[in-house]
Order: C-alpha cells, then sequence, then structure tokens
C-alpha cells in the first residue's frame, strides 16, 4: 500500500458540511458589515479581515491533510526533500503575500498591495536560488 | 479543523454596533470630544482582538508549511 495514514484520514473529512458552514458563516458576516460600515467603517474592515482569517485557519486543516499526503507520496518516488520543502515554502510565502495585498486592497491601498506583491515576488526568488543552482550543476554535468 | 470561531465575529459586530449607538447618544448630549474617545476606544479593542487573530493564522500558516 504506498501511502497508509494521510489518505485514510482524507477520505473522512470534505463533505457537503464544511461548504455549507462557511458560505452560511460568510454571508452572515458580510450582512454585519453592511450593517457597521456608514458609522463605523474602521471597524467594518476589521471585521472583514476578521472572517477571512477565521475561514482561512479554518480551512488550514484540511490544508494540512493534502500536504502530508502529497510529502508521502513523494518520499516513495524518492523526490529529494529540498525541493520539496522549497515548494511549500514558496506558497507560504505567495498565500500571505496574496492575503496582504488583498487586506490592502479592500481598505482602499492598492500602492501598497501592489509593493505588498512586489515584495512576495522577491522572496520567492530568493528561496528559489538553491533550486536554480542545482538545475544548473545537473546541466553542466550532462554537458560533456 | 479547528472548530470555525464565529464567536469572535459575533463580538467585534458587538462591539461596533454598541459604539456606534453610544457615539450618536453622547453627540446628542454635546460631549463630542467624548464620542471621539469612545470611537478611538472601540477601535483600539477591535484592533487588539483581530492582532491576536492575525497572530494565530501567522502561527498556522509556519506550522503547515514549515516556514521558519
Amino acid at each position: 500500500m504506498i501511502v497508509s495514514g494521510s489518505f485514510l484520514t482524507c477520505t473522512k473529512a470534505g463533505d457537503l458540511v464544511e461548504i455549507v458552514q462557511v458560505v452560511g458563516f460568510a454571508i452572515i458576516a458580510a450582512i454585519f458589515i453592511i450593517l457597521i460600515r456608514q458609522s463605523r467603517p474602521e471597524i467594518a474592515q476589521l471585521l472583514s479581515i476578521t472572517i477571512g482569517i477565521i475561514i482561512i485557519v479554518y480551512l488550514l486543516g484540511y490544508l494540512k491533510m493534502v500536504i502530508d499526503l502529497i510529502t508521502d507520496m513523494a518520499l516513495e518516488a524518492k523526490v529529494s526533500p529540498l525541493f520539496l520543502r522549497t515548494l511549500f515554502r514558496v506558497i507560504g510565502v505567495a498565500y500571505l503575500a496574496e492575503f496582504g495585498a488583498q487586506v490592502c486592497r479592500d481598505a482602499g491601498e492598492g500602492s501598497i498591495a501592489g509593493k505588498i506583491e512586489f515584495a512576495g515576488k522577491i522572496i520567492i526568488l530568493i528561496m528559489a536560488i538553491p533550486i536554480l543552482v542545482s538545475i544548473m550543476e545537473g546541466i553542466v554535468k550532462f554537458i560533456p | 479543523m479547528d472548530v470555525l470561531r464565529i464567536d469572535l465575529l459575533f463580538k467585534i459586530a458587538g462591539i461596533g454596533i454598541f459604539i456606534s449607538v453610544l457615539s450618536i447618544i453622547l453627540t446628542q448630549a454635546e460631549k463630542e470630544e467624548q464620542a471621539q474617545m469612545l470611537t478611538l476606544a472601540g477601535a483600539v479593542i477591535v484592533l487588539l482582538m483581530v492582532l491576536r487573530l492575525l497572530g494565530d493564522l501567522f502561527d498556522s500558516i509556519r506550522v503547515i508549511f514549515n516556514l521558519y
């Protein structure tokens, strides 16, 4: 059996109830935001950030299952852990930069959002350098 | 799969509504500066709650993507 533990846990979760919870909760929150926006815009903005964080933290549990599954499969396929580790770190940085940029855009600060995305790109580029180097070495070995 | 933390949302929404009502009352009682203070206090309280939540988000992302 290639993948034992993590694959089984995946099959248990992931039915209708999760999406119903998230959608219902998001709609309730949107109504609250409309209610508060005209009198207290700053609290409405904080409220929208809160809902985003709560939904994402709730879903990260499921994401962890998928990541464990992928790492198990990669170890089976003898992929070097460096590539996988960098891949997940890049995904994490990309997601955080996207989250920050969205929050800033909601608050009306498009330029700051652009700066955050730019910073995210640079950080990802720096994290990818070891992989680029190892690819170059691989190529150089082929050339006689 | 920790549970969907809805209570935080209702707390913040409650604070927001409560403060907007109170500031209207205060402005009618001709106490503008206290209304301003109240608005500031409300914003700070909600900001502290959101910051704690943001810390949780960053921690869980750091653990899952083993960022640092």
